[in-house]
């Protein structure tokens, strides 16, 4: 088709991909998952909102109660270019426990996922590997780190976290592009190793 | 926003009635019907079906030009993912969407799109 787009159609993917894919940045909340994104994405990160979809399953019960409010949830996601054909969407997903509807729609089709830790914060990542683990996604534990002289070391995080030995532990900025690639690279390495 | 550039997740809004207006009040589909990541486009030589609502009339502009995957439709045109996702499933059953890249149904993973990532991320960053 036209390969002589202007700017203004450059938000576009191109007519020659087939095949897009999905990952998944999760991680409690402001641990950076919007940042990791932007480091990455082609496009500026797009967000979106995901109405639980309880309320929206129940729609009669507002007819008596017009003003009744619905929990939204927001969704931050970049698009990386792989190939010709090939797309890579990264989506940041909230870790809250009371977004099961919403992790079941984000895990369904996703290769895997990418839990970014805050190693100051580490309780908070405990329900994190939880949802993870209970929508059966394999991951990797990238170690948001700002501070060259980590505050963990290595052994000290998986013990906390109760890791396999397997599960890749990846120091990395998420300001910093070639750090954020280094640790999606190292969870799809896992991936592969996991894949039958 | 905070420092980490992001707001907080959960925003309680009233406008879940706005939804239900745009949407007819009908259930909103699945994600095993127009899956967060299927691309889609507008199928060439379509009108633009008489009587369409603001919101088919902003899909139909955005999808004319390329393809996009419904998260970014949902993105640019401000609408919730649920909304975006009835209203392009219903394009797309009168045949005036097309999708492309729709991902298996079932949560298998496959080795060989694994393989592909890997190689595209290497020969990017490697």
């Amino acid at each position: 088709m036209d390969s002589n787009r202007s700017t203004a159609e450059t938000i576009y993917v191109s007519d020659a991909v087939t095949t897009t894919a999905k990952i998944l940045v999760v991680g409690h909340f402001a641990v950076g998952k919007t940042t990791y994104i932007g480091s990455l994405s082609e496009i500026a990160p797009l967000r979106t909102e995901e109405k639980m979809t309880q309320a929206s399953a129940h729609v009669d019960d507002l007819k008596g109660a017009p003003d009744k409010v619905t929990t939204t949830v927001a969704l931050d996601f970049g698009r990386l270019t792989l190939s010709d054909e090939l797309v890579l969407y990264l989506f940041g997903t909230p870790g809250q426990q009371r977004f099961m509807q919403l992790w079941e729609d984000m895990a369904r089709g996703a290769l895997g996922a990418l839990l970014l830790v805050d190693p100051s914060r580490l309780a908070e990542t405990f329900p994190v590997i939880d949802l993870v683990e209970k929508y059966g996604l394999e991951y990797a534990i990238a170690v948001n780190s700002f501070d060259e002289k980590a505050e963990f070391d290595e052994d000290e995080i998986r013990e906390a976290l109760d890791l396999l030995p397997d599960t890749p532990v990846i120091y990395c900025d998420a300001r910093d592009q070639k750090s954020s690639a280094r640790a999606l690279i190292a969870l799809v390495q896992h991936l592969l190793t996991r894949a039958a | 926003m905070n420092a980490h550039g992001e707001e907080a997740p959960v925003t309680v809004t009233s406008d879940f009635v706005r939804s239900y207006v745009i949407t007819g009040g009908r259930r909103l589909p699945t994600a095993d019907d127009l899956s967060l990541h299927t691309l889609v486009t507008l199928a060439p030589d379509r009108e633009l079906p008489l009587g369409a609502s603001p919101e088919v009339r902003a899909i139909w502009e955005l999808c004319g030009g390329g393809y996009l995957s419904v998260a970014e439709v949902a993105a640019h045109l401000s609408l919730p993912v649920g909304v975006a996702r009835l209203l392009l499933t219903d394009l797309f059953e009168q045949g005036h969407l097309l999708r492309r890249a729709a991902p298996p149904r079932a949560p298998s993973v496959d080795r060989g799109i694994i393989e592909k990532v890997l190689h595209g991320l290497e020969s990017l960053y490697g």
